[in-house]
């Protein structure tokens, strides 16, 4: 074979390997078009107030029963976590069953270390923090899926694709939240998205109608007048674990340095 | 040009093909990116749809007044107006169809969900009004002396 007839048969060997690839959709158009920015009308966004949080627990009751998550299986998609800092500064955190029952005990649950009694005068502050998905504006755990069983949807909610889950567990350990866990009838990963089902349907979600304080609020960040908009825009909110980047969507009010 | 390199390359061809027929079938038309590109919007469209169907459970104290107008007004004048029906009467379902009646929760620890007393400053939580179940009438039902829909008025024996 000489050097012609080598570059000719490469070239048609490379043409030919060409049109089965024309299926791998090598450049589609319209995803393009999509990357670049649509604007949807709806942008969903939680407020958190732990001001008026008492720990009563309530939002997780109402959360596992709406959602089918096994109600005696310890794992939920929110949780109040409880903290008690004492006078020389160190913080006391607990949240047995993730609050499903309130707090009705004044020991704090430390798992292997035992129950932990803390003076009542010993205390310098304590407050409650409920927590959720915070819908990350970029989420990490969607980029760890190696399947793309779990994605943002326009509105900016995560979702899992429970047929399409293979359970690896990247994004279980990718959330630098802690808020997914493994369903445990379904096996798959798992996550608060926000009462989807409920929110599609112009209603707030179970944990927000729950709450007897306020402490829960949803809204829509892309409307200006919604009154939730508006205190995330105008009032001093934080976010959680910030410096990681994932601009978290859920906005808390009277956050301390020591929750994390 | 008489080559053994064809043979093996209509095999390679035909591997191509067949895993492209696979794809083909077993990956659902609606597979693919959507609104949020290609880093976050990779996924299966049918599945939103699946989401959104989910039954909602807790269908909120507006459905309750409805029917129970009495009761709604009785807990929306008194110091309980913020809690929802449903909290202790548990969710209304396709209530009254299935199920025809609610079991209500009257037990103890569901009032002691706020009412436990917790000295926690600055949390609301520490200036709620609490008692130490363990003093106060231990194991008695507290709805036997506080009328749940208004604390404040005496309960109707």
């Amino acid at each position: 074979m000489n050097r012609r007839e080598f570059c000719k048969k490469g070239l048609l060997i490379a043409g030919g390997l060409a049109i089965p690839l024309s299926g791998l959709e090598l450049f589609n158009p319209k995803s393009l078009s999509a990357e670049k920015g649509d604007k949807s009308k709806t942008r969903w966004i939680f407020l958190v107030d732990t001001h008026k949080c008492v720990g009563c627990g309530l939002c997780v009751k109402a959360c596992k029963i709406e959602n089918e998550i096994p109600y005696d299986a310890n794992v939920t998609r929110t949780w109040v976590e409880r903290y008690v800092i004492t006078k020389d500064g160190k913080p006391h955190i607990d949240s047995p069953k993730g609050a499903r029952d309130g707090f009705q005990s004044s020991k704090l649950d430390q798992n292997h270390a035992g129950m932990e009694e803390i003076k009542e005068a010993d205390i310098a502050k304590a407050f409650f923090v409920p927590k959720l998905c915070n819908q990350c504006e970029n989420p990490p755990c969607v980029q760890v899926c190696p399947v793309g069983a779990t994605y943002q949807t326009h509105d900016g909610v995560v979702l899992v694709d429970r047929k399409w889950c293979i359970g690896c567990g990247y994004c279980v350990m990718g959330c630098p939240y802690g808020v997914r866990f493994f369903h445990p009838v379904y096996h798959v990963a798992e996550k608060c998205n926000f009462c989807y089902h409920r929110i599609s349907k112009g209603m707030k979600t179970a944990c927000v109608d729950a709450c007897a304080f306020g402490a829960r609020q949803i809204g829509n960040l892309r409307d200006p007048n919604d009154p939730v908009t508006k205190i995330v825009m105008n009032e001093r909110v934080s976010v959680l674990k910030d410096e990681y980047g994932t601009k978290p969507q859920v906005f808390y009010l009277g956050l301390a340095r020591e929750v994390k | 040009m008489k080559s053994h390199v064809w043979r093996p390359l209509f095999v390679a061809l035909g591997i191509v093909a067949l895993i492209l027929l696979v794809r083909l079938v077993l990956v659902p038309s609606d597979f693919g990116v959507h609104e949020q590109g290609y880093m976050y919007g990779m996924h299966r469209k049918s599945n939103e749809g699946e989401w959104k169907a989910v039954k909602v459970k807790y269908q909120g104290s507006e459905t309750c007044k409805e029917c129970h107008e009495k009761n709604y007004k009785d807990i929306k004048n008194s110091p309980h107006l913020e809690i929802s029906c449903e909290n202790c009467h548990g969710p209304l379902l396709e209530h009254p169809e299935s199920p025809a009646g609610l079991v209500i929760d009257r037990s103890r620890e569901l009032c002691l969900r706020c009412h436990f007393k917790l000295p926690y400053k600055p949390s609301d939580r520490g200036s709620l009004k609490g008692i130490n179940p363990d003093t106060h009438n231990p194991k008695a039902e507290c709805v036997l002396c506080h009328y749940p829909h208004n604390p404040i008025r005496e309960v109707k024996k």
